[in-house]
């Protein structure tokens, strides 16, 4: 029997169930917003929205592959487009594209000229060094690192400083060998 | 129809903030990690029925009184948020409204914390998936109270859920 191939980010999220963006959006403006009072520092705010995207992405990751059909990727290139494609598009609905790639294929930027997490946010001047949307970069190296990559995950660019785009630069730190959980003689 | 995005990036984030609550912030002050979950909600109601009221509005008076806004809670403001509307609304008529979701989604998606469920029989996992349950709804609580206060309707919204799935929302409106 021939397996179905991988789906396609608009397929995906064309067939999984769907909610108002509004209450996303407004959401998570109201945890950032309870965040920047409860924890007073900016830098502190940051890693706190990092680590929730972690945990989320580690556990986001299955219903990622359940739902997209995709088995492994040849290369690290596969897997930034496959997020790109596919990842951004199934969740959030919306579409990037990868680009900036470093001669050795283990650095590039995902790029996004659309993101419903900043719908309707403007940042007040005391909050110049908060990075607004740092649970996207938390949930892309949670995944990654759930499929043995090692990432790290910047914001080059973000439209809420100013910027034209929000550029995400994803660097891979160290791949990890997949082994399987037990050998066959034990 | 409006933008929406994957319901399970709500559940995540909603999971997530709970648990940032709950257990890194307040681990040891449930009734704190319970006003900051509320306060987040109502914050999200506030905006939400600012929202959904202008739309609603344009081509109606607005509310006259308490039961008029009520049912805009259960109707249009239920429906935007869970596709579908409340599905018995009780009152007194002195103040407090009972909002019956028979199948209240949130309950039925959010997973609560693995570590809780997976002691199954034991009194303290029951006890504690409790708690996880009941702090899960602090936030939709917040988020009609929040709504209401939009409406110039100060009230105080607790949660029911002696008939799961089934969840009931008891508004006491503020005299």
């Amino acid at each position: 029997m021939p397996t179905a191939g991988p789906r396609s980010g608009d397929a995906i999220f064309a067939s999984v169930e769907r909610v108002n963006a509004e209450l996303f959006t407004l959401t998570y403006g109201a945890t950032v917003r309870q965040l920047l009072t409860d924890l007073e520092e900016v830098e502190e705010v940051n890693k706190q929205l990092d680590q929730m995207g972690y945990n989320i992405g580690i556990r986001l990751i299955d219903e990622f592959l359940a739902k997209s059909n995709i088995s492994r990727c040849v290369d690290f290139k596969e897997t930034a487009d496959v997020i790109a494609k596919v990842g951004l598009k199934m969740f959030l609905g919306v579409n990037a594209t990868v680009t900036n790639w470093d001669a050795e294929g283990t650095c590039c930027s995902i790029v996004l000229e659309d993101n419903p997490l900043v719908d309707f946010v403007e940042l007040p001047d005391t909050c110049q060094g908060l990075h607004y949307c740092n649970i996207l970069s938390g949930v892309i190296r949670g995944a990654l690192e759930m499929v043995s990559m090692k990432t790290e995950v910047t914001w080059l660019r973000d439209m809420l400083r100013g910027d034209d785009s929000f550029e995400l630069q994803v660097k891979l730190l160290k791949q990890v060998p997949e082994e399987y959980p037990y050998k066959d003689d034990e | 129809m409006g933008r929406e995005v994957a319901e399970s990036c709500v559940d995540s984030l909603l999971t997530e903030m709970v648990s940032t609550y709950c257990h890194r912030f307040y681990a040891n002050k449930p009734e704190l990690a319970a006003r900051r979950i509320e306060a987040i909600g109502y914050q999200v109601g506030h905006q939400l029925s600012e929202r959904f009221v202008f739309r609603y509005t344009m081509e109606r008076p607005r509310f006259t009184d308490h039961l008029e806004a009520i049912k805009f809670i259960c109707k249009d403001f239920w429906s935007e948020l869970f596709k579908k509307q409340i599905d018995n609304l009780k009152t007194n008529h002195r103040g407090t409204f009972v909002l019956q979701d028979n199948r209240f989604r949130w309950l039925t998606r959010m997973s609560v914390d693995p570590q809780n469920e997976s002691q199954d029989n034991s009194a303290d996992g029951e006890n504690k998936a409790a708690q996880a349950t009941s702090m899960h709804l602090y936030f939709p609580c917040g988020i009609i109270r929040g709504a209401l206060s939009n409406l110039g309707i100060p009230c105080a919204v607790s949660a029911d859920i002696s008939n799961l799935p089934a969840c009931s929302f008891v508004v006491r409106i503020k005299a």
